[in-house]
């Protein structure tokens, strides 16, 4: 029977784990990723998991050993946030040219400089090319659900590449709330077993990973790892069905709030959705026919979804919490560029939101429907919610 | 090194799914000398064995004797090693445009 | 450990365990030390797994789709090689004890020039050691970067030429003494670390055999010339490494659990000055006036570490600091 929990985010995320069981975890603590490992470690002292826990000296080097461990056939896991993922950034590249799939759920914090502890999506946006598939979790039940799901679709012959789960940092992370958690036994059969292709422990076919590609090589295992993401976005909602089975819950690439007959639609990621939400349907009781989209999947990103649900639509704002400097940002651009052709484009809106932590009131989300009710959206112009002029 | 493959044919994740494939890659031809061994001053200690950087030289087991082998042109560089650290001096070092017709 | 007989015939009838057709240079000193460890280890029954940091070896002996390596390898980036040998023996543990392998011979070996060992990969190493891995580390210490060309290290000797510290009109290039490698791994305690040459191979397999069979992390540092940039001939890395122990630059010496140990005692010694003058690297600082002047205070440091040895080797004999990693 399914238990229902009320604990931390970072708890939820250790008990998936848990119940993953994977071969090695090998991990250096980062405020607010912190306690995910803290608590796994307690599983492991005393005795609840058997899995190999290595207290390495830095965030390079987690990712280093989690390489070396998957290669040698192990079901392997880290996790991080913000500068933790910019020290391991040259290993994650090759995490995912190795073709290995490991599972990390990364604590959304804001990358330095200045340093700042709190919430934001720029480490996410750090490895946004980095070949490695990107959940993204509003909230305690989706962090747990989808480092499940990201375990079963990483494995996958036809996709072997490593998964991010992304959850904020401190507001999951820290914030207590209730989650289902399913059968030990359930997850298990789940996520079943993985057997690699070529492991280092296989002295009898010894295999090299990792050469020297010179130009005549390089392009074409790049155009390999582009086909295990072409995999991945085929894959899912294969996953996303088995998944619905034994939970009841099902998922997809896009959460849909409200949108079906929404004239204005709203993008936004992870936790703050929920205020989103919270203020569609407000709006929604004063008759404003607007919605709400949250993405879970971001890489591969899921373009024909967002091409059919905002082809046709009035207005569509997208706040990004996350920034690209002299560029626009990350979400938002992706969504306009998805849109170019297609019959009938709406009016587009960029807001950047909660850089560092910094808190989205609902009177703030409220603000840029406002501009879209008034027209008042222009492509090209980036906003900012709650900054101080 | 003429064979290029397809992104298809090739292992994922850059695998090179097979042991010692650079026996493949002849790495004789870059040679500007090659060792000649005096066989009859050789003692068969076998430190040139030990030592050539390119494992080109053969060795075997005679009943309870070391044998030194064949000289394998196909790897050997000419570096010079062997002749370096032979104990009675039995290989010498000589160019390899003596050797044009083999 | 085996001796030549055993080799012979080890070779004879399994193979090689490091193959023909790398690329490195003619001469090369590290083939040698990668042939000897795996040698090693297979004659003793071992089945090694070997990773490899960036730099020479790795870059010339696994160029897609080309590998010299017959044992199971991994390359990940330049500065992590402990790191992820670490993780590939923590894989092993926990699929042993999972039962999901039941081979128990395998080894874990770990080789870094000194680029990835002195410098960008000081911490990985450190880290791996100090969480007491069961793996050998190699150094195969040609003192430079010198897969991209010979630029300086920690390990490049005072007024050795190099591409990022040359003598040049206003400069006499790199006047720092080399890190002492070994003694920083020795700092470590639950270690056995050493040092060998290419000049003794025998030396060098007798530790490999030590470091595999040491249940915790070992290290060997091996001097091995780059004949290219130390500017000698292709054939005289062996001989330059022999001129090496018997000047004191190089002395054989070992570390286990805080006992020191100088393994080879030369009767007499040879100026410091003959090994310098041998290398062609060298040619600029000998132009320059102040050649002699950095040339005593090598000798003056190679003769207090001699020292220095010989006292630590009286002070911690049948001494350890630990009995446990």
């Amino acid at each position: 029977m399914p238990v229902k929990l009320t604990v931390t985010g970072a708890h939820a995320v250790a008990h998936a784990m848990r119940q993953i069981n994977p071969d090695v975890v090998a991990a250096y603590p980062i405020t607010p990723q912190t306690p995910v490992v803290e608590y796994y470690a307690n599983f492991v002292a005393d005795g609840i998991v058997d899995t190999v826990l290595v207290p390495v000296e830095s965030e390079h080097s987690a990712m280093s050993a989690v390489v070396g461990a998957a290669a040698a056939g192990a079901r392997t896991m880290t996790a991080t946030a913000a500068n933790g993922l910019a020290l391991m950034i040259e290993i994650v590249y090759i995490a995912a040219s190795n073709r290995l799939p490991i599972i990390m759920p990364v604590v959304n914090r804001a990358l330095s400089g200045p340093l700042n502890i709190h919430c934001d999506h720029s480490d996410a946006m750090l490895a946004r090319d980095s070949g490695w598939i990107q959940f993204f979790t509003e909230n305690h039940q989706e962090a747990y659900d989808f480092m499940i799901i990201a375990t079963k679709l990483a494995e996958k012959e036809n996709v072997l590449l490593p998964v991010m789960v992304n959850l904020d940092g401190f507001i999951t992370s820290h914030g207590v709330e209730s989650f289902e958690m399913l059968d030990d036994e359930v997850v298990k059969e789940f996520v079943g077993t993985w057997n690699p292709k070529y492991s280092l422990l296989d002295t009898q076919n010894p295999v090299t990973y990792g050469p020297v590609d010179l130009f005549d090589y390089y392009f074409e295992h790049h155009r390999q790892q582009e086909e295990g993401m072409k995999h991945a976005y085929e894959e899912l909602p294969k996953v996303f069905e088995e998944f619905a089975e034994i939970s009841g819950r099902k998922y997809d690439f896009l959460d849909l709030y409200k949108t079906d007959d929404a004239d204005y639609i709203m993008v936004i990621m992870n936790s703050t959705a929920s205020t989103a939400k919270y203020v569609v349907d407000e709006l929604r009781e004063e008759g404003k026919k607007v919605g709400l989209i949250k993405p879970q999947v971001f890489t591969p990103f899921p373009k024909k979804e967002f091409q059919k649900v905002l082809n046709g639509r009035k207005g569509v704002i997208v706040l990004d919490r996350a920034m690209s400097f002299g560029k626009e940002a990350p979400l938002y651009s992706l969504i306009k560029s998805s849109l170019y052709e297609v019959p009938s484009r709406p009016k587009l809106g960029s807001y950047i939101y909660g850089l560092g932590g910094r808190n989205t009131s609902p009177k703030m989300i409220r603000q840029a429907f406002e501009d879209a009710f008034n027209g008042n959206l222009l492509a090209d112009e980036q906003r900012y919610l709650g900054l101080r002029e | 090194m003429s064979n290029l493959k397809g992104w298809k044919d090739i292992p994922i994740g850059g695998v090179i799914d097979k042991p010692a494939t650079s026996r493949q890659y002849k790495t004789g031809e870059w040679r500007v000398s090659r060792p000649v061994v005096d066989r009859e001053k050789c003692i068969n200690c076998m430190q040139c064995w030990l030592y050539c950087p390119d494992m080109a030289i053969e060795g075997s087991i005679d009943g309870k004797k070391m044998k030194l082998g064949a000289f394998n042109m196909d790897y050997c560089k000419g570096c010079g090693v062997c002749a370096a650290v032979c104990p009675v001096n039995a290989i010498e070092m000589k160019p390899e445009s003596e050797f044009l017709d083999e | 450990m085996p001796n030549i007989r055993d080799l012979v015939d080890y070779v004879e009838n399994n193979d090689w365990a490091f193959a023909q057709g790398h690329r490195l240079c003619p001469g090369c000193n590290a083939p040698m030390v990668a042939n000897w460890a795996t040698l090693a280890a297979k004659s003793l029954g071992y089945e090694p797994v070997v990773g490899v940091a960036t730099g020479c070896l790795e870059v010339s002996t696994s160029i897609f789709p080309y590998t010299s390596w017959n044992v199971p390898y991994i390359h990940n980036a330049f500065e992590n090689v402990a790191a992820t040998i670490s993780g590939v023996e923590s894989a092993y543990r926990s699929l042993r004890n999972r039962k999901k392998i039941d081979n128990d011979k395998i080894k874990f070996i770990a080789i870094g020039g000194d680029g990835g060992t002195y410098d960008i990969g000081l911490q990985s190493l450190s880290g791996a050691i100090e969480r007491g891995h069961d793996f050998v580390y190699i150094l195969y210490d040609n003192e430079g970067y010198m897969n991209t060309g010979n630029q300086r290290s920690g390990s490049t000797p005072p007024g050795a030429d190099s591409t990022t510290e040359p003598l040049g009109k206003a400069s006499s290039g790199k006047l720092q003494l080399k890190k002492s490698i070994v003694d920083i791994i020795a700092g470590h305690e639950g270690v056995y670390a050493a040092t060998a040459v290419t000049s003794e191979p025998w030396d060098f397999m007798k530790k490999m055999q030590e470091a595999l069979e040491f249940p915790g992390p070992a290290f060997i540092a091996v001097l091995a010339p780059c004949v290219r940039f130390w500017r000698i001939p292709d054939d005289s890395g062996v001989e330059v490494t022999k001129l090496a122990v018997e000047t004191k630059y190089w002395p054989l010496w070992q570390y286990n659990m805080g006992v020191y140990k100088v393994t080879k005692k030369p009767k007499t010694f040879k100026p410091v000055k003959e090994y310098i003058t041998k290398l062609g690297r060298y040619n600029k600082l000998m132009k320059r006036p102040d050649a002699n002047e950095i040339i005593e205070e090598l000798q003056n440091y190679v003769n207090a570490k001699w020292d220095r040895l010989l006292a630590l080797e009286e002070i911690t004999k049948d001494k350890p600091i630990r009995t446990k990693i």
